[in-house]
């Protein structure tokens, strides 16, 4: 069984490598690489696999998951400049497909699910963009 | 290995018949979807591609080349058209969004490797939604 719970953030992004020189980095990302940064409403899906337990009738405690996404997604990331605030992305480019896998790698290790695992992480960038993580082995 | 998804939206008509049955058998396997002036619907198409993400610029797949791929040779061709009477492969099948997503998917495979020349990243998934009720997804395994 999947169980996905949603949350939002809010953030800005400069999809540029520190790398590379201005010229290459607007070729590359366009728009998106304006130094100024430009942001956008993201939302996170994140999904459980596993199976319910017969006395609680639940895979996982949903409060416990709510809470391990606010302290590790929400509260660093929401109104955050990411390249500026929020690590690794003062070294890497916070592309969405960046985003997703930071956000797997934050919370896997807080998740301990007797009857289940991390399934994915789905992130939105925009309503028409969107990326899937299902980890390194995936 | 990561999933990008994008999606995009066309306009079109279409009429469901098909010359190998009569009119009778047309209108009661298609209803209202028969009519012979043809109905239209918003289409939402999603396209799934899989790829490593690149270290250089955290990118699976450059929206931009992606985008510039799905609207030559899909969204160009299929808005705002009459699907039976201005698609080619429509003169000879049923205009059915089964029928649309495969081609859609075998346009986007053909063209892929003149956008994409490398190993990846590969086209996963075609999804079309006729309508927020009706939806349909060919895979990327399919045909091959």
């Amino acid at each position: 069984m999947l169980i996905t719970r949603r949350i939002e953030f809010s953030a800005s992004h400069v999809c540029a490598n520190p790398s590379l020189p201005d010229e290459e980095n607007r070729r590359l990302f366009g728009a998106a690489s304006n130094p100024h940064g430009h942001g956008h409403n993201y939302i996170v899906e994140v999904t459980i696999e596993g199976d319910p337990d017969p006395v609680s009738g639940m895979v996982l405690d949903l409060k416990e998951l709510k809470a391990i996404l606010n302290a590790q997604v929400v509260d660093r990331f929401d109104h955050r400049f990411l390249n500026k605030e929020v690590p690794p992305f003062d070294r890497t480019v916070p592309t969405v497909e960046n985003i997703a896998i930071e956000i797997w790698n934050r919370i896997q290790p807080s998740l301990v699910l007797p009857r289940g695992k991390l399934h994915s992480v789905r992130v939105y960038e925009t309503p028409d963009l969107y990326v899937d993580y299902f980890g390194e082995a995936q | 290995m990561i999933h990008v998804t994008r999606r995009y939206g066309f306009s079109a008509s279409h009429r469901l018949h098909t010359p190998s049955l009569s009119e009778e058998e047309n209108r009661i396997l298609y209803g209202k979807c028969n009519n012979p002036f043809g109905h239209g619907h918003n289409y939402v198409l999603e396209v799934s591609v899989r790829g490593p993400v690149d270290g250089r610029t955290g990118r699976a797949v450059d929206p931009a080349e992606l985008d510039r791929l799905v609207r030559e040779r899909v969204i160009d061709e299929l808005d705002h058209k009459n699907l039976n009477e201005q698609i080619d492969e429509f003169q000879r099948i049923v205009p059915t969004t089964e029928n649309l997503g495969l081609l859609i998917h075998s346009r986007l495979q053909r063209a892929w490797t003149e956008v994409f020349p490398g190993p990846w990243p590969r086209l996963e998934k075609v999804r079309i939604a006729e309508t927020p009720r009706n939806i349909f997804e060919v895979d990327a395994n399919h045909g091959s």
